[in-house]
């Protein structure tokens, strides 16, 4: 087939509209969500004294951090879907989490605490907080992956970290509300960690995936 | 440049308003400059700029399935372009892979030159043989026998509907044969 020929068939098929990629990124994620709400509910569930929890200021916080995390890495993953782009002038949304996380830190050291510090870093929850995390995720991390294959990343790598990121986020939302740790330095230790495994691993999915 | 450009984002805005004349000019307009680029830069790796128009229809193809990510606000060529190296950085990687060096190509100078107007083309015409044979059809009837939708559809007697459906599922797969090659 000559060049000629190959314009001509896609002239042909100029009628033809893709979906916008938030629209596909929203549908694969909404796919997805019943899964990780599955394994959530199966086994964790939401802890048991959470309207007293509610009112712990520091309870609250990890929602903000978690969905601060979500909603900033949507944003960038939808920008980074265009081919011209880079993270340049956009990636600063992803440090709004490390804004409110590093805020709720500073909140916590000026208030009289029970618990020593390094207890309330390690907490009792850590492993549990590394292999939720990470699990929940998977589902989320794969559906927004076959999302963001309707975009044209110019580097798949790093779009793939992001969609791990996205992912993470929404995966801590759910386990957020089930660990009973609330202090913002083991949300700043262990959160962590568990997001830069998933988006280690959206890196590595994403170099091969996202390539278009 | 920077007529060309607006022309260029002109052209495209009504293409995605659905005007394929407008679209076809474009691709038209852009081909001769994707493949002076993927002649320099096959040059410059030092492989034969013969294979230039593989990777021309490569380009395109993409431009094609991912126009969906260019804002109709912001100009076409930057965009254009970003595909442009895109595809042709993954070309000339894959055939890294492979040793295949020619000394007559390393004195050849192409700055400048006007390349001829269409060299010969393979890769989609091999992946074109592996697809499921109506959507191979309809793009060849459309392709080669340069028959509009309606003709294809009444030659093979299928709703226009379908031939459309054919002919946008073949030319996705092709793209994901030419990926995964």
């Amino acid at each position: 087939m000559d060049t000629d020929q190959l314009i001509r068939t896609l002239a042909a098929d100029n009628a033809h509209r893709a979906r916008p990629v938030g629209f596909a990124l929203m549908l694969a994620l909404l796919a997805a969500a019943p899964v990780s709400l599955l394994m959530f509910f199966t086994e964790l569930g939401v802890r048991p004294d959470v309207m007293v929890a509610m009112r712990n200021p520091f309870f609250d916080l990890k929602f903000a951090v978690t969905l601060a995390l979500a909603i900033s890495a949507i944003a960038v993953s939808l920008h980074l879907s265009r081919p011209e782009v880079s993270l340049r002038g956009f990636g600063w949304l992803l440090l709004a989490p490390v804004g409110i996380l590093t805020a709720a830190i500073g909140g916590e050291m000026m208030m009289p605490q029970r618990m020593p510090m390094m207890t309330r870093l390690v907490g009792k929850n850590s492993w549990v907080c590394l292999t939720a995390i990470p699990l929940m995720s998977l589902p989320l991390l794969a559906g927004a992956l076959i999302g963001l294959r309707h975009g044209a990343p110019s580097r798949p790598a790093v779009a793939g970290a992001i969609a791990g990121l996205l992912s993470a986020g929404l995966a801590a939302t759910l386990y957020a509300s089930h660990c009973t740790d609330d202090s913002p330095l083991f949300v700043a230790a262990w959160y962590t960690i568990a997001t830069a495994l998933v988006a280690a691993i959206g890196a590595l999915a994403g170099a091969k995936v996202l390539k278009y | 440049m920077r007529e060309r450009d607006d022309e260029w984002t002109g052209l495209m805005r009504s293409a995605i308003a659905g005007d394929s004349t407008a679209y076809h000019r474009l691709l038209k307009a852009v081909t001769p400059v994707l493949r002076a680029a993927a002649r320099r830069g096959l040059a410059r790796a030092g492989q034969p700029v013969d294979q230039s128009e593989d990777i021309v229809q490569d380009i395109l193809l993409a431009v094609h399935l991912k126009r969906h990510t260019w804002d109709v606000t912001a100009p076409f060529g930057p965009w254009l372009f970003a595909i442009a190296r895109n595809k042709l950085i993954d070309a000339l990687r894959r055939r890294g892979r492979r040793i295949f060096v020619d000394i007559d190509d390393f004195a050849e100078t192409l700055a400048g030159e006007t390349p001829a107007e269409t060299a010969s083309a393979s890769e989609v015409a091999a992946q074109l043989q592996t697809l499921p044979a109506r959507q191979r059809e309809v793009l060849q009837s459309i392709a080669v026998d340069s028959a509009s939708i309606k003709d294809t559809a009444a030659k093979f007697s299928m709703s226009e509907g379908a031939v459309r459906v054919a002919l946008h599922r073949g030319l996705t797969s092709l793209t994901a044969k030419l990926r995964e090659r």
